[in-house]
């Protein structure tokens, strides 16, 4: 099987959620959309490590995945430190250094 | 075709259509329970190309545990369960345009860099935990303690982030 269509896909799903960060108003459903561009990426790394046939993408993929969970944790905690002072999870309202 | 090109095929099908419900649902919890079908077909496709540690990292970690901490923050922002209107930003042109560019490059650049190159599918799987541990702890052993440094800076910022503001205030005053 050629590599093309995993790669493919992967652009596809990276498309998918730079659309989902652009459009949503909701700050978890953009951090699902960042979530959706990650693994997208990391689709991209596991093709390439069976291309090349070594385990380098794979351990790629798996540390962009470790990177994730803690940026999960630290960016949930600033959307609920901003709701709790706000009122709202919407990244509209966020607009404290706009003037 | 193959086996392997149906169950890609179909793992594609899979993560492509719940990508596309992850952004557009007007419900924010189906939101998260789409992602989890996304991250499950993903996993799939990793399986397929015999990554079988990073499917089962990818099982763990963001099935696991990413998907549920974002559902605990859509509850902990009550966030409502009902279909609503508003969820979207009003430059969803814009967005569309950017994002089919966006698309289009990658495609390309893929298609021109990789048109002709072909993976082996048949032999057996490369990616076994053992394997994944010895590259590890063979050659990626510094990146792998600085990982837990940073995921303990992670832990400390989270925690505190989200302590209240009276306890804080208390402290520095």
């Amino acid at each position: 099987m050629s590599t093309e269509p995993f790669l493919v896909l992967s652009a596809l799903l990276f498309t998918i959620g730079a659309f989902g960060v652009l459009i949503r108003r909701n700050a978890i459903v953009v951090f699902m959309c960042v979530e959706l561009m990650l693994n997208a990426a990391n689709l991209a790394f596991v093709t390439f490590a069976r291309h090349h046939g070594n385990l380098d993408g794979q351990i790629a993929a798996f540390f962009v995945m470790v990177v994730a969970a803690a940026e999960v944790v630290v960016g949930l905690a600033i959307i609920v430190t901003i709701f709790r002072t706000r009122r709202s999870a919407s990244v509209d309202d966020a607009s404290l250094l706009k003037y | 075709m193959s086996v392997v090109g149906l169950l890609f095929l179909l793992m594609g099908a899979m993560a492509v259509g719940s990508a596309l419900l992850v952004v557009t649902t007007a419900r924010l919890v189906h939101s998260a329970l789409w992602l989890v079908v996304t991250l499950g077909a993903l996993a799939g496709c990793y399986l397929l190309l015999g990554a079988e540690f990073v499917a089962w990292v990818q099982i763990l970690i963001y099935v696991g545990a990413v998907v549920v901490l974002l559902l605990f923050a859509l509850m902990l922002t009550r966030a409502p369960t009902g279909v609503q209107t508003g969820l979207t930003t009003g430059n969803r042109v814009v967005a569309a345009a950017t994002a089919g560019v966006v698309g289009l490059v990658l495609v390309t650049v893929v298609v021109a860099g990789f048109g002709g190159a072909r993976v082996s599918v048949d032999e057996e799987s490369v990616g076994s935990a053992t394997s994944m541990g010895d590259a590890i702890f063979r050659h990626w052993v510094l990146p792998f303690e600085v990982l837990s440094v940073l995921l303990l800076a992670a832990l400390v910022g989270a925690i505190v982030l989200s302590r209240g503001r009276a306890s804080s205030g208390e402290e520095t005053p």
